[in-house]
């Protein structure tokens, strides 16, 4: 029952220090978007372990910690999609080593959006580091 | 051995609190703000998780359950206002 408890903090420990990276990267980071990335999926991995590592430290408040878990982990990438393409759309501006904007060049050919408009953005992406 | 371990995380997770708040207040633009908002909150649920074990309450989870939901329903709100659509 000891090691139980004693895997369940460090798991805990973990999942804080991913908490921690993830603001870290939100204060760091050079533009929005980097920030989003790193205050998204950074503190996803955090909270998903340090709920699993209590539920493990009280065994009994397992299902909550797993039904909290399962929660952040289908609402927080929605929300930072919506956030995302909403500052897009808002022309809030890229740091200036963006290599290049996908979302930019599809919203150009608005007149037939297909799956070919990400296909041709690869392509040109390849001639060019080529 | 295990309690002092778990309240060196929380202690971790509060400090990752602070962090996103100087984001919170500096961000230039208002996307900046949601976004650290969006980490403050997703760190605040742990926090409250760390609460509940602390101090042996399960009814804190409940609480933070609401909180993720409310958080959610926010930040798509503060997206589809910069978005223009509402």
């Amino acid at each position: 029952m000891e090691i139980l408890k004693l895997t369940g903090a460090i798991i805990a420990l973990i999942g804080s220090v991913f908490l921690l990276l993830g603001a870290l990267g939100v204060l760091r980071m050079p533009d929005l978007y980097n920030r989003m990335q790193a205050g998204t999926k950074a503190t996803t991995l955090g909270s998903l372990l340090t709920l699993t590592g209590m539920g493990l430290y009280h065994p009994a408040w397992l299902p909550q910690m797993i039904m909290l878990g399962l929660f952040i982990v289908m609402t927080n990438p929605l929300s930072s999609h919506a956030l995302a393409r909403a500052a897009h759309h808002s022309k809030v501006a890229m740091s200036n080593k963006t290599v290049e904007d996908a979302l930019e060049k599809m919203n150009g050919t608005d007149s037939n959006i297909d799956t070919d408009a990400g296909r041709d953005v690869n392509d040109n992406r390849m001639e060019e580091l080529v | 051995m295990a309690e002092l371990i778990i309240n060196i995380a929380g202690v971790i997770a509060l400090s990752g609190v602070m962090i996103a708040g100087i984001r919170f207040v500096l961000g230039p633009s208002a996307a900046d703000r949601t976004v650290a908002l969006d980490a403050l909150t997703i760190i605040g649920i742990s926090l409250i998780a760390f609460i509940a074990l602390s101090g042996g309450r399960v009814i804190y989870l409940d609480v933070a359950m609401v909180y993720g939901i409310l958080s959610f329903v926010g930040v798509l709100a503060v997206a589809r206002y910069l978005e223009g659509g509402l």
